[in-house]
């Protein structure tokens, strides 16, 4: 696991002394906040409208006397197409290094909810698919078979109606499940045809090369060089000089368990 | 038996479907387009245009959204 968080999020304006960090992502409207207050027990605010968690609202939680603290992230459809919320959302799960993301899915919608699902299976191997508004594709008659979604996408999937508090007690089990091994995530990854096969092939030593020492997911980032994205190098540049000047300052020491437990 | 007459979307007559065959675009707009749901294969209708012919309502995976002429003739289609 990696170490020194606090280092590590305080350009996300985060303070945390919690052993672990979630980031909780999910298109616009699916629940997220709402799942965000049924695990913290916090009263953020939750509304019907687009936009509304503009940067990142965090709390925490204790579970069997582990502690977490959980990101909300902007809702959106996408973490490509470079909209500014698309911006924060991917900068935090790619360089946030959380320890787990959480992806809430709108069980009435999946369809259109697994495009950035499989976005982020694509980032991170820690993720947990919450399978949200169980109660509401219930009503449309609508039936979910979680765990083939599960076997599928190689990562867990939870049903939940957040609303009613049902399934946060399941998703927390999961979440320290997989956090402590019991459980060990294999997402899918999309292959690609052969020339992007071949590109990714040619280019990857050398982009694993140049994150050695993070968690970051060179596959991942060679896509996005092959796509082009000049957003996604901006931050890679900012990220890689932050890791040189700690390397400087010998900040990249593992921390002492006690600097992180507070 | 999808493969009537290939039009562009923006083409597509209020209340016809068609299924998207490919975007002639590329970019950010190809990139917004696929997160919106308009992948191959996609079934997708014309619901509404506005007063002044543009933009077009169309339903697309269950929701709709909103093309400008612009970005509806790059789509290609196959009528249904």
């Amino acid at each position: 696991m990696s170490c020194c968080k606090t280092d590590r999020l305080e350009k996300y304006n985060i303070v945390s002394n919690d052993q672990y960090i979630i980031a909780l992502a999910g298109n616009p409207n699916v629940g997220k906040s709402t799942l965000f207050n049924a695990l913290t027990g916090m009263h953020q605010h939750t509304g019907n409208w687009p936009g509304k968690t503009v940067s990142q609202a965090h709390g925490s939680f204790d579970y069997n006397n582990r502690s977490y603290t959980i990101v909300d992230l902007p809702g959106t459809y996408s973490l490509l197409s470079n909209s500014a919320d698309e911006e924060v959302a991917r900068d935090f799960i790619c360089f946030g290094e959380p320890d787990l993301t959480l992806v809430v899915v709108d069980a009435t919608s999946l369809e259109r909810n697994l495009n950035l699902a499989l976005q982020v299976l694509e980032m991170t191997d820690r993720v947990i698919v919450c399978v949200n508004l169980m109660d509401e594709a219930e009503r449309k008659r609508i039936d979910i078979d979680l765990k083939q979604l599960s076997k599928l996408l190689g990562v867990p999937a939870v049903g939940m109606s957040a609303r009613s508090n049902r399934g946060t007690e399941k998703l927390k089990t999961t979440i320290e499940d997989v956090l402590e091994g019991k459980i060990i995530c294999n997402p899918v990854r999309q292959p690609y045809s052969e020339e992007i096969e071949r590109a990714i092939a040619e280019i990857e030593p050398e982009v694993k090369h140049l994150l050695q020492g993070s968690t970051i997911n060179s596959r991942w980032v060679s896509l996005r060089l092959i796509d082009d994205d000049e957003t996604i190098l901006k931050s890679i540049e900012k990220y890689l000089m932050e890791i040189q000047e700690n390397h400087k300052m010998g900040v990249n020491e593992p921390c002492p368990k006690s600097a992180i437990l507070g | 038996m999808d493969h009537k007459e290939m039009i562009s979307l923006y083409d597509l007559p209020i209340g016809a479907e068609g299924r998207v065959v490919s975007l002639e675009v590329s970019g950010v707009m190809r990139r917004r387009l696929l997160d919106l749901g308009l992948v191959p294969n996609s079934l997708i209708k014309a619901v509404r245009r506005s007063p002044a012919g543009d933009p077009t309502a169309y339903r697309v995976r269950g929701t709709t959204i909103g093309l400008r002429m612009e970005e509806a003739s790059k789509i290609l289609i196959n009528r249904l």
